[in-house]
């Protein structure tokens, strides 16, 4: 007979065979037995987050910046509880988690115990799936069952909920089976003939764009490379979501920077005037469409992801190809060379006009801004903060708000996975546990959270797990005083009614660093700025920088509410553009 | 125009909806009922009636119907979402209006009358296989198989006959001809 091992012992067999390296996790009553075991497996290390939500957007860090799921370790009632806003926002972006739960043995389920809740009834909307383990034996295909769900097709975060009794229960384990089809779901669902149809409208096209999303990402770094090979090909324009930055190197003469509300001049108008719209894993989310009926309006739309359910859930396409991104790229790819079309030049003349209006509208400068030398201008303290980062291979993180727009439209990305960012939940707070899961997984790079001070605040105690595992996170800070996005909404929305944006006591991150136990920056002169930096960037450890910035600037270009993409907000700097030209906006 | 306090765009012009009906083969594990449902609660889609029941115990398989209504996108949607839920195997859906399906209802009348009443009740009911399952002096109850609308219709025709308390199962659903599914 097989050897019979407790339910303990196989959530780390399981966790072994799957190459787990890392838990994030704290615990509790319900999942002792686990963390019993823990001691006996040298190869899977466990970091001691100081709140759960904490150990949920670590693990989101690690599984964006390695491509490896994200394991999540905690306890019954509140310890999941906790978790669930990390595990919504994993499942609004897409990063496989794991996450074990405990729960009160099986004979109390239902009875109001200490520190049961429904688990599985709480997180059923915020899942891939997700199960509760009520028998030892069905224990071992349950989990690799979840690390199947979570990291196949469209990734995302699963749950198993494990009764502490099962956890003490033995049974036999079994290893992975190879892939198989779990109830008849396949992910690639193209053919031949759709590639055919793609090649056709890309060589009919006159003012064709490309707008990739974070799929591309998900794809893994070799659909990057063939992203990048397409691209050149055809001489396209490029554009990209929040989710996608990266993916197509970010100072690239092709790429016209991020679209959507807080995209580019050129971008969204590209995206307006084009006649052929390539979305390669995107979802056409609210924030990148503005107004449905006059998105895109002469285009036909291609669109390619991997998830059936984002094909016309918002936006009609002429042609759907479901499937693997780099998948369908290298097969178009094969398909342009071997029928030997010889894009780049053909194209060339084709599109020229379609750059030369590119130019006009790049020509805007719609990312520009007016300097001061008095004050710290946020955008000016990014585009520092990437001109003295851009030497060595970077991770941003960012929080959400004012900031996060920023450090996605000045911070320019080269690779994929090196940004980290909250995009479809807009979780505050996500940053800094985030930098702390891409740390550990890249612990000699230069892992930088790009905060605001009112979201920072939100997961402030996570500095307490960087300094415990020596992680030499950056936590930048643009400190204005403000939730800035929210007074920025209330300056142009709601008549300057600055109603509760304004944190009146906010605490003095400086000493707050001492308290850490890690290094803590204040920088107020623009003078100062780069000196600054380059401490902060040169200390080997943990460091909290508070860069105190203009609480009065607006994140700008912007569209307006339900309007279209043609119809953008521009900042001060356009306005002024008869005083100051040229040269000249680079100093001011 | 008024200006717009939101950041959400507007919602767009609305297009003209249907009913459908939804067939669902799914594992039949503890909360799969509750995942569909909370599919259509947690994305806004209508749920007219539901029927669930296993049809397959050796492979352990249920059968869900749903009576939905929405525009052809939303339909859409649903049968897409409803392939991503993970104990789901298969997605059918018909157009109410499809004549190559049939759609039954079972409903249970409980009619509280004199006798002599009863042979009355029967003859409202006689095109839909009127069966009586239980007979007292003054009660019957009488079990009937049929559309949704007719069955609306017995119930007010039953009303001032002695119709007290009427049990309804939602629709369901089987494709006409040699074709099936699976």
């Amino acid at each position: 007979m097989s050897k019979l091992y407790t339910g303990a012992e196989i959530i780390f067999k399981c966790f072994e065979d799957q190459g787990v390296e890392f838990i994030f996790g704290y615990p509790g009553g319900a999942v002792l037995p686990i963390y019993d075991e823990l001691k006996n497996h040298a190869s899977i290390k466990h970091i001691l987050v100081r709140h759960e939500q904490g150990a949920g957007h670590a693990a989101e860090g690690y599984a964006r910046s390695s491509g490896k799921p994200g394991i999540i370790l905690v306890t019954s009632g509140p310890g999941v509880t906790n978790v669930v806003t990390a595990l919504t926002d994993a499942y609004m972006d897409s990063v496989p988690l794991v996450c074990i739960s405990g729960q009160v043995p099986t004979h109390l389920i239902g009875t109001d115990a200490f520190q049961e809740c429904d688990t599985t009834g709480i997180t059923r909307p915020c899942t891939k799936h997700n199960w509760l383990v009520k028998n030892i034996e069905d224990l071992p295909r349950i989990l690799h069952e979840a690390f199947h769900v979570a990291t196949t097709g469209r990734p995302g975060p699963v749950l198993v909920d494990i009764p502490k009794d099962i956890q003490f229960a033995k049974t036999v384990y079994f290893k992975p089976k190879k892939e198989k089809k779990l109830n008849g779901k396949f992910h690639n669902n193209f053919n031949q003939k759709q590639i055919d149809q793609f090649i056709d409208l890309i060589i009919k096209s006159k003012k064709p764009i490309f707008y990739t999303g974070g799929g591309v990402i998900n794809s893994g770094p070799k659909a990057s490379e063939s992203l990048r090979e397409l691209v050149r090909l055809t001489g396209f324009p490029i554009t990209s979501t929040l989710q996608g930055l990266g993916a197509f190197p970010g100072d690239d003469n092709q790429f016209l920077g991020m679209l959507g509300m807080h995209g580019t001049y050129e971008a969204n108008n590209a995206m307006h005037d084009c006649d052929l719209l390539i979305n390669i894993g995107a979802r056409f989310d609210d924030r990148i469409t503005g107004k449905i009926d006059e998105f895109s309006p002469n285009s036909k739309k291609i669109h390619i992801d991997i998830d059936p359910s984002s094909i016309n859930k918002i936006i009609k396409v002429d042609l759907a190809i479901v499937g693997d991104v780099n998948e369908v790229i290298k097969i178009i790819i094969k398909t342009i060379n071997k029928k030997k079309l010889n894009l780049q030049k053909s194209n060339k003349s084709q599109i020229s006009n379609w750059w030369e209006q590119i130019q006009k509208w790049r020509s805007k400068d719609s990312l520009g801004f007016i300097n001061s030398d008095k004050t710290i201008k946020p955008q000016y303290a990014v585009q520092r903060l990437y001109q003295l980062t851009k030497n060595q291979d970077t991770f941003i993180t960012t929080e959400v708000g004012q900031h996060q727009m920023w450090a996605a439209q000045q911070y320019k990305f080269n690779k994929p996975n090196r940004w980290m960012t909250s995009g479809g939940l807009g979780t505050m707070g996500y940053g800094l546990p985030a930098a702390v899961g891409v740390q550990i997984a890249h612990p000699k790079k230069l892992v930088i959270d790009i905060a605001g001070e009112a979201s920072v605040l939100m997961t402030m105690q996570e500095m307490s797990t960087a300094v415990q595992y020596h992680l030499p996170i950056k936590v930048f800070i643009l400190n204005n005083q403000y939730m800035g996005m929210v007074r920025q909404w209330q300056e142009l929305l709601h008549e300057k009614n600055y109603s509760e944006s304004y944190s009146e006591a906010l605490p003095d991150f400086v000493k707050m660093a001492e308290a850490f136990g890690c290094k803590g920056i204040r920088v107020k002169d623009p003078k100062y700025l780069d000196e600054s930096i380059n401490e902060m960037i040169k200390f080997n450890g943990p460091v909290i920088f508070d860069c105190l910035v203009d609480p009065n600037e607006n994140c700008f270009p912007m569209i307006p509410s339900g309007k279209p993409h043609n119809q953008m907000i521009l900042g001060p700097l356009s306005k002024k553009e008869n005083k100051i030209t040229g040269r000249g906006k680079s100093l001011v | 125009m008024v200006k717009s306090k939101s950041a959400y765009s507007l919602p767009t012009k609305k297009e003209k909806t249907d009913t459908h009906i939804i067939v669902v083969w799914v594992d039949n594990e503890a909360g799969v009922l509750a995942r569909v449902v909370g599919l259509f609660s947690g994305r806004g889609y209508n749920i007219e009636s539901l029927a669930v029941a296993e049809v397959d115990q050796k492979k352990n398989i249920s059968r869900i119907t749903i009576v939905t209504t929405g525009t052809p996108q939303v339909i859409d949607q649903i049968k897409l979402q409803l392939r991503k839920l993970v104990p789901v195997h298969n997605v059918a859906d018909f157009k109410k209006e499809d004549k190559n399906v049939i759609f039954r209802e079972m409903a249970l009348f409980k009619i509280v009358t004199k006798k002599k009443q009863i042979k009355k009740c029967l003859n409202v009911c006689e095109n839909f296989n009127p069966i009586i399952l239980d007979k007292t002096k003054k009660s019957v109850v009488i079990q009937i198989t049929a559309l949704r609308r007719e069955i609306d219709l017995m119930s007010i025709k039953l009303k001032p006959l002695g119709l007290v308390s009427i049990s309804r199962t939602g629709a369901v659903a089987m494709t006409r001809g040699a074709e099936f599914f699976k």
